[in-house]
């Protein structure tokens, strides 16, 4: 890893970053993982959606973890951004609700039961 | 659930958004920026400056002035100075500090580097439970990345400010997130607690000044940084600024964690953000702040939620754990669970809190037995008021909040204990009665079959009857009654 020097460094690392962002056209699913998370099952639903995506075949999907979404009552919760829509949080995601995220929504776009609504503005 | 935004995420703005393994991801969303530009073209005054423009108060329960706390700190002179940050979260039912940790744990480090240059120190150290594993590794990681990338280490961003942060595990005692408990156990001591002053911003870790601050409130500061004093002034009440993030738990449909404006009411946060009670219950109280604070009621839905109203409450904010309860809730149990817990977490110091929590205690036991007395609640009353006059430090000052709180709102409920024996709510098992309702009851023996200590007795398709005598308040035999012939008195 290249140090960062001076303000100058840091700034032109986030314009690198923030632009390899915005030209990224991949399907992301974020999984929340935190403690509360994989205990409710996180890393199952996670296992689960990467067995789907390869058996789909969907090349363009990737996959990240997060911190914890602060929606226990619906954990473990999932969030997919397709490019060109807004990102949707999939909450009470047990291995069933797993398989049908990759195989209607991502793949097919179709909705599914149990969205949490944002009810947040972001600092 | 409405869809109104009545939550505003500044201290978890990036939990659930960023990997907090990945240092990148909280650079993309200008991490590292604040203490750059700090760094860089601002003085360490000017940082103090802004923070206490801000009005930001401590987070960690106290609700003092950071910005006050770090000028402090910044005036003494010393060889040395620290930063510590406390993450020994220890309140039932509060987990907000381990969601930072383990979702945004870079926010932590920088804001530690940031209040490093505004004091003038070069260590920084956070005080972490060892029962966080998962955040204990992610922050491990954020410093080591942080440190390969250049911006900890000597000569941050080409300035002559340097910092670095170790960690120190807390064995998880409750005390030790008292500062003064915590300074101790950090330097291999006892955790136990000291009189103040010398506050830590004198004569803190290894006797050197020491900055304080709760986990909440080093996230509140690289977006005061970012944004502004006046943005952030602009949110929230008079003399309480900003938001709170809240552990929503109990008997509510939205258990999670919150983050909402100082000033909100309880009743938007229960009602609204948190959807309401149970299985359509009737709402009856909510803890606030821990066992250090007190029950808010149904009186005081409408109340803006800040420090100095909690206080005029009998509550306090504590780390931010609402503990929500319904009609099913038995007052003087909760008041009893509390002084369980801090009868337990004790550290045995001072008289005041070692014999007077074991003593409240054991009259609040006595009480939901059905043996207490009226001289009872004038007991608890003066030793209660003792203990908060009397007590070395925080822990024992608080302790018998749940107590008085209680006591002021439900006192029918103390009274229904005492002189009638009965508990309204139908929890104290010693004061229930199970009785069988002949008209219901249809003779099928299920309920004789289930019970553990064979009281119910009843010949086949006969109304069958439950000594009282032998029967040890199970509940069994209700659960198992198709015929709702049971009640629970």
């Amino acid at each position: 890893m290249e140090k960062i020097k001076s303000l100058a460094d840091l700034t032109n690392l986030r314009k690198q970053l923030q632009e390899k962002a915005v030209q990224n056209t991949n399907t992301i699913v974020n999984v929340s993982l935190g403690t509360c998370s994989i205990a409710s099952g996180g890393q199952t639903a996670l296992d689960v959606m990467k067995a789907a995506v390869a058996k789909n075949g969907l090349g363009s999907v990737e996959f990240t973890q997060s911190g914890c979404m602060c929606y226990c009552f619906a954990e473990p919760t999932v969030e997919v951004k397709i490019p060109g829509k807004e990102p949707v949080v999939f909450g009470y995601v047990d291995a069933a609700k797993a398989e049908a995220i990759v195989e209607k929504y991502i793949k097919n776009g179709e909705l599914l039961e149990g969205v949490i609504p944002v009810n947040y503005q972001r600092a | 659930m409405e869809a109104v935004k009545k939550q505003i995420r500044i201290a978890t703005r990036n939990c659930g958004f960023i990997d907090p393994e990945n240092i990148n991801e909280y650079i993309a969303t200008r991490g590292y920026e604040a203490l750059a530009d700090a760094v860089t073209n601002k003085t360490p005054a000017d940082v103090v400056n802004e923070i206490k423009k801000a009005g930001l108060r401590g987070r960690g329960g106290g609700g003092f002035p950071t910005g006050v706390k770090w000028e402090v700190a910044s005036k003494y002179q010393a060889d040395q100075k620290y930063v510590v940050c406390n993450a020994d979260e220890g309140d039932p039912g509060a987990f907000m500090d381990r969601a930072v940790l383990e979702g945004d744990p870079h926010s932590v480090v920088e804001a530690m580097a940031i209040c490093g240059y505004a004091i003038g120190a070069t260590k920084g150290t956070v005080y972490i439970r060892a029962e966080y594993p998962l955040a204990i590794k992610r922050l491990q990681k954020a410093i080591d990345d942080a440190r390969n990338l250049g911006v900890l280490g000597d000569n941050i961003f080409g300035s002559s400010h340097s910092f670095d942060i170790e960690l120190k595990y807390g064995a998880g005692a409750f005390v030790c997130g008292e500062e003064t408990a915590l300074i101790h156990s950090m330097e291999g001591e006892r955790g136990e607690p000291t009189t103040k002053p010398p506050f830590p911003a004198e004569s803190g870790y290894w006797g050197k000044p020491t900055a304080i601050n709760n986990v909440e409130t080093f996230a509140n500061i690289v977006p005061i940084m970012l944004k502004g004093a006046d943005w952030f002034s602009s949110i929230g009440t008079e003399k309480s600024k900003g938001t709170k993030v809240f552990a929503l738990a109990g008997k509510i449909k939205n258990v999670g964690l919150i983050e909402v404006p100082m000033g909100i009411t309880l009743n938007e946060v229960i009602f609204e953000i948190g959807g309401g009670i149970l299985g359509g219950k009737k709402f009856k109280a909510v803890q606030t702040g821990g066992p250090s604070g007190g029950a808010l009621t149904y009186k005081d839905l409408d109340t803006p939620i800040d420090y100095d109203n909690l206080i005029a409450k009998g509550s306090m904010m504590g780390s931010g754990g609402m503990i929500v309860m319904d009609e099913d809730d038995c007052m003087v149990s909760v008041a009893k669970f509390f002084l369980d817990f801090t009868m337990d977490e004790t550290c045995g110091k001072c008289t005041p809190c070692r014999v007077g929590s074991k003593r409240l205690y054991e009259m609040l036991e006595k009480i939901t037995q059905g043996k207490g007395t009226n001289e009872d609640i004038a007991r608890l009353k003066q030793l209660s008021v003792t203990v908060k006059d009397t007590a070395l430090c925080g822990l024992g000052q608080t302790m018998p909040n749940p107590i008085l709180s209680t006591m002021r709102v439900f006192e029918d409920e103390y009274k229904a204990h005492i002189e009638d024996h009965k508990c309204p709510a139908g929890v104290c098992s010693a004061l229930l009665q199970y009785t069988i309702v002949p008209e219901k009851c249809v003779g099928c023996t299920a309920c004789a079959r289930v019970c553990p200590v064979n009281c119910i007795s009843g010949k086949v398709k006969e109304v069958h009857t439950i000594d009282q005598k032998t029967c040890i308040k199970c509940g069994a035999c209700l659960e198992k009654c198709k015929f709702d012939a049971i009640t629970k008195q």
